[in-house]
């Protein structure tokens, strides 16, 4: 974990509530995301219990499957979920926006908006995917031969959750995401990172009730019981806590069977509305806590990234809807070669892109970055024009800086600014890493804020990352040696002898480079599945011959 | 194809020259004469994988075929190319290179290699060579007969998904033993899949092919008598490997007498048994420890000014041990940068011409003649799977030709024995063995013969 | 010292408190041994054989453990489902398909009989065919007295060989199963493969067969499961575990975790061992929340997670790691550099958030 995390961690803990981990929220919540929290059967993979869905926080739909084994209960629980989340979707299949055409492909249309799903937890979110995957092959009512068939729309929900699911693997996506992670992405409580696993506990961190500080709040969440010995914030799913199953919802479960099994509708319906209402208390808090970290992360600025990684998640939901209007089959069970490969770039390309992405959204992730040694912040002592070899001369001004962050670059190592107003990063090398002379006399004397003030009032181009405010006590004091880096320009500055106006930074000016790339281009393309070569295993089987995914074996007793 | 793989310990008295030329020959007969479209060849370390890719490829162009390689680094192909040429100063070369990544100015002084960034220029070359991320960009072009692809343990399934269309045939050159290929991104949902993107190549190919011929080189030429038997029990226990010399061949000898110091004691003991551990009292440290650092500088500071002379095989003259010999190896790069800045205030060069300072994943594939080891888990309050991982002390402690001196802190035995084991287990994942936690032990429990304790 | 003239089991019995029956180890913990085996105060109360959880009820700290009836029942009808005609679907998955095994009567009086009913039965297993052990009991000696274990079943192959199944209830879903449950699994099964090697050492297999049910269905499946890597652990673990006696030895003569005793009497006996509490103890020992609130009280990052530690080096509390960042007197320590040099730059950071341009 790095250094500062343990920092604020550390601060969190005396602070007695949660600290800041980001300045500025770096995932999109959407204006009206759609809260799904589900709940399973303790034992049984993919036996739903029940959950609470919806886009209004005031009225959450409440599916119950008040026996999880039977077979028809739970089928009914996949069809009151698909009427729950697919008018969702469609509300945000038909309105779209046309993207210019480029060179590389003609004009296309992108959805202007998607729908957000919003769990609460990583487990739960795993959740999503086995449900996607446990409905996307059942076989409907349009099958004549299907022996448990399913409401036609129920294998579309589980192509819509697994198409979800499989996105939030991608590094800064928000389609799908869990509050927890969010969560934590955006602050640091003073408890361990398991821990901040349980939503109850970590939203005690970081808004604790009146009267309680932090820690208390999130221990009551974790393991305060009321008189009926039931957890006060019980766990945000999808297990249940055993004590429940087994002090009340076994019981209750028993009466629901015993009652059917004699054939008494009135019993049964009393007992099935208990099952509901111990269901609905269950997962009633976890509901509310979900609204509760929207609302901390929507009074956060959003990153100015953001809209456009948002705008790839809108790719991808277009992507996907297109894919069901041309009658394609549903996702294999598991990826073929290709497929795999290619995701996995997509993903490294992704994580790379977040990774620049945030540090120049927020300071304090580029504050990391410098700790680290993968970005340095300075001021420019001289600059020292030069130019290139060869027939046209380019301009290399060489900029000398001090700064106290110490990169990790050896000579000839690339890095990057950020330009106001340029569409890509300012390329430069750096050359040589020195400490810098005279650090005995600056370091106490506040050498780096001297030139704080300069920095301030600096021209245009020091506005890469906002100077410390002038008091700022803590900012850079004697806290350790100074280097002096020289870097060279390479680019960024016009196609003329001359750099553009603006393009090279004057001494006195606050600059901060990266050792990272600002944008990431994809990689070369991967061969189509029917070119996959024989040392991972030759074509899979011709996509027109191809049988579609067998459903599931369907067992006559179902569940045990 | 057993030939290669006979675990029997060879039979005494044991022909380190006559074993590796007939594995050798093995190799070629499969990959000139074979018919099956893959060989694996696994190599240990200092086995002479380089000499046999060349001589592989010479081999193949001589029969009028055209060859590319792929190699895993522009460092590496770089060094292919230059061996190559050297080797064969009339074979056409070709090397294949990124827009923005030009080739080393050592090539230039073959006529014979051509460099282009367009594989269209090479295509008349006898020998095209390049990295795999740069094949990854040639398409469209007729298949090559023959490929040899080196480090192929080291470069992951995906990239070789991208240039394997490239090639009908090849021969897969590389060491087991390293660090693995791995990915910044989860790819856990892929685990067990005989294609798994993030998995070794070679896994790949061989689970796919289970059929295709695989030998070893058995002879490490590199790693002296002394070092041999522990690297290959400790990392390879399954296809072990003997050193080309005998217990008398190698020495390391000092000039001037030790003073009684930690580093000169441990000194000795290296000279003497080819290992040394200084051992610095148990304390808990932040990865830059300034003791540690401190006394990996002075063992190297001691080992240029005691006058050191390596005597080997290679000639009856012994040769100085200078400082482009010796190797300082760390887990992490803000301990070789300390170390570097350390050397620095201890007035050794370090750094090109000087003592080398790199992490094990830069140091793979080197070869020095006396390395310094500031041990991965020296000082450290938690194991890690990163400081655990078996291909990181390997490639630590297989890299010297005389000796290895390791710097640590004392109670890492414990620290291994309390480091909780729950890692999570995949199905259909072919466990790699032996495992970190267990070579640790191995490795550390010899150390412990030849211990040290500190003394400034 | 005085504990000289005990045998180690009469000093762990004291331990126990008079009168107190061992809670038996099991294979389970057993495996659990390695999820903290930096923990002294875990492994002498394991070894002593005390119910950790009634010390941790009577600290006034229960566990939150518990198994919910449904996973419960649902494991025991898988297993019967497994075992149902004779091990047919069993055979199946050993790759015997349509074959007959001999599933003999391990039933005997107590443990010792049953341990030896099965050394019997694996000896005169006939080479050729089949047989299946169904729950066999084996015995194995940890730290000076014997634990049985009781393995979901042991087949012996045609060849002589001896295969650990072990059956869970959790999915293989698509060919891939929860990474986490499968590894406790194999820690498991690896404790049966020892206690088998004590039996006669080479026939059992190192890889296991794990069989549960495929996808959403009822139907088992199988994987073998090497758990090579999981018997070195387990091995080096229980051989160490002879520092029961050193860690015994330490303790004062009146020590007792008799969860009957006072309270106060009860929690200086449990703070009177080491303990090295990780916020992983909270999914593995019993203990876990008195720990967790001794470590919070002792202020240690520990508490915060082990991976915390790395780059603190011999800063062990929390004041002490805030300290740092706040100091300002010369030093030679990197941590100390770099945690001043993260508040500055935090603090930097911060103020251009809330004082840089809106
Ligand atoms: S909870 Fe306490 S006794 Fe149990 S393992 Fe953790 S530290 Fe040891």
């Amino acid at each position: 974990m790095s250094l500062m995390n343990v920092l604020a961690r550390a601060e969190a803990v005396a602070a007695g509530r949660a600290v800041p981990a980001a300045t500025v929220r770096h995932r999109r919540i959407a204006e009206r995301p759609l809260v799904l929290v589900p709940l399973t059967t303790a034992g049984e993979a993919g036996a739903p219990l029940g959950a609470m869905v919806g886009t209004d926080r005031a009225e959450p739909t409440l599916l119950v499957v008040p026996q999880p084994l039977d077979r028809e209960l739970r089928f009914a629980f996949f069809a009151g979920l698909a009427a729950a989340v697919l008018p969702v979707v469609d509300a945000y299949a038909d309105e779209v926006e046309t993207e210019p055409a480029t060179k590389n492909r003609e004009e296309v249309e992108v959805c202007a908006d998607a729908p957000q799903i919003v769990v609460p937890n990583s487990a739960a979110l795993d959740y999503v995917r086995l449900l996607g995957r446990s409905t996307r092959y059942l076989r409907t009512v349009e099958d004549p031969d299907a022996p448990h068939p399913v409401p036609v729309p129920v294998p579309l929900l589980g192509r819509w959750l697994t198409h979800y699911a499989e996105r939030a693997r991608t590094p800064g996506s928000s389609l799908l995401v869990a509050m927890t992670e969010l969560l934590t992405r955006h602050w640091a409580t003073g408890q361990s990172a398991m821990e901040d696993q349980h939503l109850g506990a970590l939203l005690g961190w970081i808004d604790p009730p009146d009267g309680l500080d932090g820690g208390s709040a999130a221990a009551r969440a974790q393991t305060g019981r009321g008189p009926d010995g039931l957890l006060l914030s019980p766990p945000a799913g999808p297990a249940t806590d055993p004590v429940f199953d087994n002090r009340v919802l076994a019981p209750a479960l028993e009466r629901y069977d015993a009652a059917r099994s004699a054939g008494a509708t009135g019993p049964m319906r009393v007992a099935e509305a208990d099952v509901r209402r111990l269901v609905a208390s269950q997962l009633r808090p976890t509901w509310d806590d979900v609204w509760h970290g929207v609302d901390l992360l929507r009074a956060l600025p959003e990153g100015a990234h953001v809209e456009e990684r948002w705008k790839r998640d809108r790719w991808s939901f277009t992507g996907h809807r297109d894919r069901l209007r041309a009658g394609e089959p549903p996702q294999p069970r598991r990826d073929d070669a290709v497929t795999a490969a290619q995701k996995l770039a997509g993903r490294e390309t992704a994580q790379a892109r977040l990774y620049a992405q945030e540090a120049l959204d927020d300071p304090l992730v580029m504050a990391a970055r410098r700790l680290a040694g993968e970005a340095f912040t300075g001021t420019v002592l001289s600059v020292e024009m030069t130019w290139s070899e060869g027939r046209r001369p380019m301009p290399r001004p060489l900029l000398t800086l001090t700064t106290p962050d110490l990169p990790q670059a050896d000579p000839a190592t690339r890095a990057y600014r950020a330009l106001p107003g340029a569409k890509s990063a300012q390329t430069a090398e750096v050359v040589s890493l020195t400490p810098a002379p005279g650090v005995p006399a600056q370091r106490g004397a506040g050498g780096a804020p001297a030139e704080g003030p300069s920095a301030a009032g600096g021209g245009p181009a020091a506005a890469d990352v906002p100077p410390a405010a002038g008091p700022a006590p803590a900012a850079e004091p004697q806290s350790g040696p100074l280097w002096q880096v020289v870097v060279r320009l390479t680019g960024g500055m016009g196609t003329g002898k001359t750099p553009r106006e603006g393009s090279v930074p004057e001494p006195g000016d606050r600059v901060t480079f990266t050792l990272f790339a600002h944008d990431q281009r994809g990689g070369p393309a991967l061969p189509e599945a029917e070119a996959t070569p024989w040392t991972h295993g030759g074509p899979p089987q011709a996509r027109e011959t191809a049988v579609p995914e067998a459903p599931d074996t369907a067992t006559a007793e179902d569940f045990l | 194809m057993t030939q290669g793989l006979d675990p029997a310990a060879p039979a005494d008295p044991f022909d380190p020259g006559a074993e590796a030329a007939a594995a050798t020959s093995a190799i070629l007969a499969s990959t000139l004469r074979g018919t099956a479209r893959g060989v694996v060849v696994d190599s240990p370390p200092g086995a002479g994988k380089s000499t046999l890719v060349v001589r592989a490829a010479r081999e193949l162009a001589a029969s009028g075929e055209q060859l590319m390689i792929v190699a895993q680094t522009n460092a590496q192909v770089d060094d292919l190319a230059d061996r190559l040429a050297t080797a064969d100063p009339e074979l056409p070369v070709g090397r294949l290179h990124g827009t923005d990544s030009p080739p080393d100015p050592v090539l230039d002084r073959h006529a014979q290699v051509a460099k282009s960034t367009s594989v269209a220029d090479l295509r008349d070359r006898a020998v095209v060579i390049a990295t795999a991320a740069k094949w990854a960009y040639v398409k469209d072009v007729e298949p090559w007969r023959h490929a040899i692809v080196d480090e192929a343990y080291q470069m992951r399934s995906d990239a070789l998904l991208q240039v394997a269309g490239l090639f009908e045939r090849a021969l897969f050159v590389g060491d087991p033993g390293q660090l693995d290929p791995f990915s910044v991104v989860g790819a856990e949902q892929w685990a067990g899949l005989s294609w798994d993107p993030s998995a070794s190549a070679v896994v790949t190919l061989l689970a796919h092919n289970p059929g295709l011929p695989q030998h070893r080189l058995p002879v490490s030429w590199r790693l002296p008598a002394s070092a041999a038997p522990l690297v290959s029990r400790a990392f390879y226990p399954y296809t072990p490997f003997r050193s080309g010399t005998g217990h008398g061949d190698r020495r390391l000898a000092f000039g001037v007498p030790g003073d009684g110091s930690g580093p000169d004691r441990v000194l000795d003991e290296a000279a003497e048994s080819g290992w040394g551990l200084l051992e610095l009292p148990a304390r808990h440290t932040p990865r830059t420890d300034p003791e540690a650092v401190r006394a990996v500088a002075a063992v190297v500071r001691r080992l240029l000014d005691r006058g050191g002379v390596t005597y080997s095989e290679r000639g009856p003259q012994p040769a100085p041990l200078t400082a482009d010999r010796i190797a300082v190896g760390t887990a992490h790069r803000d301990q070789a940068a300390a170390v570097r800045t350390a050397l620095a205030a201890a007035g050794v060069p370090a750094g090109p011409g000087g003592v080398a300072v790199d992490t094990a994943n830069r140091l793979q594939g080197r070869e020095f003649d006396v390395t310094v080891v500031l041990h991965p888990l020296s000082g450290r309050p938690d194991a890690t799977a990163f400081h655990l991982e078996t291909g990181r002390l390997c490639v630590l402690t297989s890299r010297h030709r005389h000796a290895c001196i390791v710097v640590c802190r004392a109670g890492v035995p414990e620290l291994l024995d309390e480091h909780p084991s729950s890692e999570p287990v995949r199905l259909g994942v072919t466990v790699k063995f032996p495992d970190g936690w267990e070579a640790n032990h191995a490795v550390l429990a010899h150390l412990a013969e030849h211990r040290v304790p500190w003394r400034p | 010292m005085s504990t000289t003239h005990h045998t180690l089991r009469e000093r762990l019995a004291a331990l126990r408190g008079p009168g107190t029956a061992p809670r038996p180890l099991d294979a389970r913990a057993l495996a659990a041994l390695a999820a903290n085996p930096g923990c002294r105060r875990r492994a002498l109360m394991d070894a002593a054989g005390v119910d950790k959880g009634a010390v941790a009820e009577a600290l006034g700290a229960p566990a939150r453990f518990g198994q919910s009836r449904f996973a419960f029942s649902r494991g025991h009808a898988f297993e019967a489902r497994v075992k149902a005609d004779g091990c047919a679907e069993l055979l199946r998955l050993l790759g015997a398909e349509g074959a007959r095994a001999q599933v003999p009567d391990l039933a005997a009086a107590g443990p010792e009989g049953r341990t030896a009913r099965t050394r019997l039965a694996l000896a005169e297993a006939p080479r050729g065919g089949w047989t299946l052990l169904d729950h066999p009991l084996l015995a194995v000696e940890v730290a000076g007295s014997t634990v049985f274990l009781e393995p979901d079943a042991v087949a012996v192959a045609p060849d002589g060989s001896w295969t650990v199944v072990e059956i869970k209830s959790f999915p293989i879903l698509d060919g891939a199963a929860d990474a986490m449950k499968v590894g406790a699994a194999a820690r498991q099964a690896a404790v049966y493969v020892l206690a088998l090697d004590a039996v006669e050492a080479g026939r059992a297999r190192s890889a296991i067969l794990l069989v549960c049910p495929k996808d959403f269905s009822n139907l088992p499946t199988a994987e073998s499961v090497d758990v090579r890597k999981q018997l070195a652990v387990t091995r080096r673990q229980l051989a160490r575990l002879t520092r029961i006696e050193e860690i015994a030895a330490a303790l004062p003569e009146a020590v007792t975790f008799d969860p009957a005793a006072p309270r106060p009497e009860l929690t200086a006996a449990v703070d009177a061992v080491p303990a090295a509490y990780a916020p992983e103890c909270l999914s593995s020992c019993e203990l876990a929340f008195h720990c967790r609130a001794r470590a919070r009280e002792a202020d240690a990052v520990d508490a915060l997670g082990r991976a915390l530690r790395s780059d603190l080096g011999d800063l062990t509390t929390l004041a002490s790691v805030r300290a740092a960042s706040c100091s300002t007197a010369p030093t030679a320590d990197p941590a100390v550099a770099a945690l001043r040099r993260a508040a500055a730059l935090r603090a930097e950071a911060l103020a251009a958030a809330t004082g840089g341009p809106a």
